[in-house]
């Protein structure tokens, strides 16, 4: 039978909570960890969040007769306790599919981390997780070509690549930059990166930048008989530019550019990476800003979900944290990222944040990239960590060598494939990180001095996100 | 801190090129590759055995020593292929591969017997 109409401000719950809600197969489902305002029960704050992130507004309107609101709705069809916080809990809500237009996290997004964030009826809101369905997942374009075919196109196997961000990360000419590039590939590494803040600025601009990188690229290629690449960032103002920048970098042979997503833009982002995958360039994804949404327990986007959003829109490479060095990351809440950016199927595992499976089919993985305040010491533990199918990035690690560049570069080199020959004989390279080391160091100067300069330097504070099962 | 030290490499000295992972190692002696081989058999992955002079070794494509060596998982068996291919090429580069059918790449590469610098 039709329903009527009857005008005025109803409770959420009476429509939006739902607790014998069993969620479809092509459901998104979502996980908030919700503080409500005080005296809001929790089934009208879940149920609030689910209207106002899909198919409600404050008050009934007329124009919702003329569609089937029970099924474009969005339903909280569960709440849970959060260890160790008595004033948050766990709101699950299921979305139908058709809400969201194909190949687009910008919609998606803009659904469920839209107006909701400022609902007065909650304290602070956090989106910890989202599950894509398979039927989602495979409407979008992924990353552009994945880890294999970055294997196959660097020649780089058996082992994590090695990378270093430029520094001074402002204010040197395009001819020094490349200079400081040259000198790192030359000694070993695989990469190179231009710092995320580096665009086209008047001290560098892109296209003089892009010629002398290219030069170093091709000399050190000749002089090392390895593949060598260096992040170009096509970041720009608007996407035209981007593109134009996109376009110079192929021209000239460049293998890899590079985007920060997040304050570049889901659009911009998503655009690119498919022009990537048409045009045959890898890509590097940094992800300025993402501290501002994630660091914070009770209110922002995990980074688990930001992971979730660029393996979408697309990327070959992803800045995950490194767990060791100078920025925040909680081993295992790093691990369970780690997986959701590499790997095709995801169970749920609450020990590492994962809430809930998540299948991405034959969507490519993306590398996974350590980066900032790490060096030799740390790379035991970053190898055991991040395994293979990762780019470790030392900036100070291989430019603040006493003797330059290219001596870091080797020294990080020699480091690196001591502890993966170590590895795969089956020692435990965490614990015996020293003895690897000290070991190789007798055959590279480099190495012995890298070790002498950074000695005892470790950065231990704790994290400020931890994840909830470990607050009590 | 000791004397700076100068970094040695050139397009003119051909001991400056490389040849991807290990190549920053000392070459590798019998024990150490024996350890290679038991770490590409322990993973379940197939032996293969390539070579290339080392003027053309940026190439993607090296020589397959006859086919890899599907399903093999005697370490003796794959070792002696690599002798055997380093014997009929003793001045080119021998390496060995571990092809992962299930990641569709190789999860492990490298040059076990150094041919002649040119």
């Amino acid at each position: 039978m039709a329903k009527t109409y009857s005008a005025g401000v109803k409770e959420y719950r009476e429509t939006y909570w739902m607790p014998d809600y069993t969620p479809s197969e092509t459901d998104l489902l979502a996980c908030f960890k919700i503080t409500p305002q005080a005296g809001v029960p929790r089934e009208e704050a879940a149920a609030a969040v689910a209207a106002e992130s899909s198919t409600g507004t404050w008050t009934t309107v007329w124009t919702d007769l003329l569609t089937d609101m029970d099924h474009y709705k969005g339903r909280a069809y569960a709440i849970e306790d959060v260890p160790g916080n008595d004033d948050a809990f766990y709101a699950f809500i299921a979305y139908p599919i058709d809400l969201f237009e194909e190949g687009s996290v910008v919609n998606v997004f803009t659904s469920l981390v839209g107006n909701v964030f400022g609902f007065k009826a909650v304290r602070a809101l956090r989106l910890e997780d989202v599950r894509f369905p398979i039927a989602y997942v495979m409407t979008c374009n992924g990353p552009p070509h994945g880890i294999q075919v970055e294997r196959d196109i660097m020649n780089k196997y058996g082992r994590p690549m090695l990378g270093c961000t430029i520094k001074p990360k402002l204010g040197l000419s395009a001819k020094n930059y490349g200079r400081a590039v040259y000198e790192c590939l030359r000694g070993g590494l695989d990469f190179t990166k231009d710092d995320e803040n580096v665009n086209s600025q008047p001290f560098m601009r892109w296209r003089q930048r892009f010629d002398f990188v290219m030069d170093a690229i091709d000399k050190s290629e000749r002089e090392t008989g390895e593949r060598k690449g260096h992040y170009l960032n096509v970041t720009a103002p608007t996407p035209d530019e981007m593109f134009k920048r996109a376009e110079y970098a192929k021209e000239i042979g460049a293998p890899i550019i590079m985007h920060d997503y997040i304050t570049g833009g889901f659009c911009a982002n998503t655009g690119l990476a498919q022009w990537c995958r048409d045009n045959g360039v890898l890509l590097h994804i940094h992800r300025a800003m993402h501290a501002v949404l994630d660091r914070n327990p009770n209110h922002g986007i995990h980074f688990r979900v930001l992971t979730k959003i660029l393996r979408l829109s697309g990327g070959d490479h992803l800045h995950t944290g490194t767990v060791v060095g100078k920025l925040e990351g909680d081993r295992e809440s790093t691990l369970g990222w780690i997986d959701l950016l590499r790997e095709s199927y995801i169970k749920e595992d609450r020990s590492r944040g994962i809430f809930f499976d998540q299948d991405w089919g034959a969507m490519p993985g993306a590398f996974a990239v350590a980066s900032g305040g790490i060096h030799i010491w740390h790379m035991p533990a970053l190898v055991n960590i991040f395994g293979d199918d990762a780019v470790l990035q030392f900036g100070g690690g291989t430019l603040g060598h006493p003797w330059g560049n290219a001596a870091g570069a080797a020294a990080n080199r020699v480091a690196l494939e001591a502890c993966v020959e170590a590895r795969n004989q089956g020692v435990q390279i965490e614990k015996e990180g020293k003895e690897i080391l000290t070991n190789a160091a007798k055959h590279s100067p480099e190495l012995k001095i890298a070790m002498e300069t950074w000695k005892e330097i470790k950065f231990e504070f704790d994290t400020v996100d931890k994840l909830d099962v470990s607050h009590k | 801190m000791s004397t700076m030290q100068d970094y040695q490499s050139s397009l003119d000295d051909p001991n400056s090129r490389k040849f991807e992972t290990f190549s920053y190692l000392p070459e590798m002696d019998q024990a150490r590759i024996r350890k290679q081989v038991e770490y590409i058999v322990a993973k379940g992955w197939n032996p293969a055995i390539e070579h290339s002079e080392p003027e053309n070794a940026f190439d993607h494509y090296w020589y397959m020593w006859k086919l890899p060596l599907f399903g093999e998982t005697n370490v003796d068996t794959i070792l002696a292929e690599a002798e055997a291919c380093h014997k009929a090429h003793p001045d080119n580069h021998v390496r060995l591969v571990g092809y992962d059918n299930y990641a569709q790449s190789k999860g492990a590469e490298m040059v076990v017997f150094r041919g002649k610098s040119v």
